[in-house]
């Protein structure tokens, strides 16, 4: 009879191990890979992700070249705000601190909450892009009919590669108003 | 023991009993096969023509859905571990399996996933509609509210697949017969091994995909939304980190299977056992490193296309292992041509079809054409209708005299392989041509230029349907039949299932045999 005590022993230490895999497995699917990607996403700029404020630090300015930076503004699905950038294109050099501005409009007769979401072309400019302040670091809120200018301030890096001469880069606008509302209320 | 089966629907309820289990887990199989043939049949009938026929286009998307969801997870993967339940006892020399409590609980709890599933056909807004990939945000800001549903249908579907894995293992790694070592057992039992391996490892992958999209749709997180600071191409990693080994999960039994119906039928011993062991496992290994291959289109730097299509064209590599394999346990054996062996043939020469327009769509820059066409259509029907349908329908054949003592009636199995063979190659090889020339996969209505092929392959499908309808009375006549099969079946067959009686007794080997 002790042989198979020994088996039953030995298949429930086995169904066990294995049942901690399909945990493993489980929590590694929820809590690892999003984060894992978003850093993966953060370090080799894939997505054209941009990266959070960046405190300037003293460097010099490279006179010797300029790079064109665009700006393009999207209204994901139904969101009826008018939002569109001051400039289509300005030409910065590396190094130097540039501020320009979006113009948002909230034509409907409520107040609403929105969040921009940059996305940079690019992809491997995205790492020598510096936003030192942005409207897209946080969430914007209008009321009914109101507009807004939204100031964004942003260095690019001296070390930029020499064959990026155009950078692209895109906010698209999110209706929030739902989400702030829950957020809100908790 | 003269200990048998209980009598009335308690048997089927309680059991334990791993003959029992795998019984009604293939015939479960058959039944979501059927319903899920009809969901295609319905596809094919809208697209015999080009225009809008017979079904509004909302509904289409919810055909291609609950199609792809039932063959997948209701059809494929059932009858897999159904063939498991029955046969790795018997090849292992074991009484039962490991854990037959949990088998029990594995198989009762899919009929409530599908039920969940299949009753979305009737609610307000239908049934999920966003593909058998459910991407974000499709699935998740765009979907009917019935994605709930789905989602619980997939999670208890998992739990299922998952409880059936984990005592697939524990019972080759414990259950064998005295002497069995692990490279003595039918390559069955291995490639069952390392497919159970795969699904520990990527059903809580699935589990949790669904989880993260049941948060987004109802608890206000944003993993898949853009506009909270997530990322709909995260969904498609995780879904494809789960999704490339699922097709494996799909195709490695079916190695299995067609592994030892070649042998008895070529009256050869299997050509290269050990790197058949080999290659199998290397296929599990290659199959995780290889998921973004799915989506070559998203946008990723050269230097991941270049990792992702040279691993997956590695893939080749064990897998022509596999078939040269086959090939030369045929060359110059006494073979002989039964139904078994007919659809294992036409498993070897149309996977290997199927796998070469894998090749094609692993080259990423040409996938970028091929992406979402119906070439992939073509590809994936390729390898999974001769792949994992045929070798299940070989392996019914091979073994049902086995399970229930009767011969089945060999000219009506001829028969439903030539009307299914002719069938699939008739629906399935078009496609191709359609897909290259650019007609998009999941739509109901098409260019006229594609209109030809389209009504040709409509014709195959319904063609092949009717020869499943053939197998369905061939099986339940050979369960009715008087005509007795021997307790070898077949000429010398290899293995431990053939030397116990035919229809194999309620309980077999609660003596271990001896293992030469």
């Amino acid at each position: 009879m002790s042989k198979a005590s020994t088996e039953q022993r030995s298949i429930a230490r086995q169904a066990l191990r294995l049942l901690g895999v399909v945990v493993g497995m489980f929590v590694f699917a929820i809590w690892v890979m999003p984060p894992l990607y978003d850093a993966f996403c953060e370090i080799t700029g894939l997505n054209g992700k941009t990266g959070g404020q960046y405190q300037a630090v003293e460097a010099a300015i490279d006179t010797s070249r300029q790079v064109r930076v665009q700006f393009l503004a999207t209204n994901n699905e139904s969101m009826p705000w008018q939002f569109s950038p001051e400039v289509a294109s300005i030409k910065v050099h590396p190094g130097e601190e540039v501020e320009v501005r979006y113009i948002a409009t909230n034509p409907t007769g409520r107040t609403m909450t929105a969040q921009a979401i940059p996305s940079l072309v690019p992809f491997k400019a995205a790492e020598y892009f510096h936003k030192t302040e942005c409207f897209c670091f946080n969430q914007q809120a209008l009321k009914a009919g109101e507009s807004a200018e939204l100031p964004l301030r942003f260095i690019v890096d001296q070390d930029i590669p020499k064959q990026v001469n155009t950078i692209t880069l895109s906010y698209t606008l999110f209706d929030v108003t739902a989400e702030f509302a829950l957020a809100q209320a908790e | 023991m003269a200990h048998g089966p209980a009598k009335g629907i308690t048997r089927w309820l309680y059991t334990t009993n791993h003959k029992d289990i795998g019984s009604m887990y293939l015939w479960f199989s058959l039944a979501m096969f059927l319903l899920g043939g009809v969901f295609a049949l319905v596809i094919r009938a809208e697209l015999f023509e080009p225009g809008l026929q017979i079904v509004d286009p909302e509904f289409f998307n919810q055909m291609t859905t609950m199609h792809g969801l039932i063959m997948v997870f209701g059809a494929v993967m059932p009858a897999f571990v159904g063939l498991a339940n029955w046969m790795i006892p018997m090849m292992i020399g074991a009484p039962d399996m490991a854990l037959p409590r949990m088998n029990n609980y594995s198989f009762w709890i899919l009929p409530f996933a599908f039920s969940m599933l299949i009753s979305t056909l009737f609610m307000d807004g239908g049934a999920p509609n966003f593909g058998w990939t459910f991407y974000a945000p499709l699935s998740t800001t765009y979907a009917p509210p019935s994605v709930t549903f789905f989602i619980f249908a997939v999670h208890i579907m998992g739990a299922s697949s998952i409880m059936g894995a984990i005592n697939i293992v524990v019972t080759i790694l414990n259950m064998r017969a005295p002497g069995m070592t692990l490279m003595k057992m039918p390559l069955f039992v291995w490639t069952w091994l390392i497919t159970a391996y795969l699904l520990v490892a990527v059903m809580p992958v699935l589990a949790g995909v669904v989880t993260m999209m049941l948060m987004d749709i109802h608890f206000g997180t944003s993993f898949f939304d853009a506009a909270g600071g997530g990322d709909p191409v995260l969904f498609q990693h995780v879904f494809w980190f789960f999704g490339h080994p699922e097709v494996y999960i799909m195709i490695l039994p079916a190695f299995g299977i067609v592994s030892a119906i070649i042998p008895t039928f070529a009256r050869k011993p299997l050509f290269g056992y050990a790197s058949m062991v080999y290659a199998t496992s290397s296929i599990a290994f290659l199959s995780f490193i290889v998921w973004a291959h799915h989506m070559f289109t998203v946008g990723m730097p050269v230097a991941g296309e270049l990792f992702f299509m040279y691993a997956t064209m590695l893939i080749a590599v064990p897998t022509g292992v596999k078939v040269f394999n086959w090939v030369t346990t045929m060359f110059r054996g006494s073979l002989t041509f039964e139904t078994p062996m007919l659809f294992s043939i036409a498993f070897v020469i149309l996977f290997t079809i199927g796998g070469l327009s894998g090749l094609m769509l692993s080259i990423a820059p040409a996938d970028f054409q091929y992406h979402d066409t119906y070439f992939v259509v073509a590809h994936f029907h390729y390898v999974l209708v001769p792949g994992a349908i045929f070798s299940i329908t070989a392996g019914v054949y091979y073994w049902l005299p086995k399970w229930c003592g009767n011969m089945y009636n060999e000219t009506m199995g001829k028969t439903h392989f030539w009307l299914a063979f002719i069938g699939l190659n008739l629906t399935f090889f078009p496609m191709h041509f359609v897909g290259l020339a650019g007609m998009p996969r999941r739509i109901p209505d098409y260019s006229l230029q594609f209109a030809d092929f389209n009504m040709i392959a409509s014709c195959g499908a319904f063609l092949f349907g009717a020869a499943q309808l053939l197998f369905v009375f061939n099986v339940i006549a050979t369960i009715r039949s008087k005509n007795k099969a021997t307790d070898e079946v077949w000429e010398n067959p290899e293995g431990l299932e053939w030397t116990v009686a035919s229809p194999a007794p309620y309980h077999t080997f609660t003596v271990a045999p001896p293992i030469k």
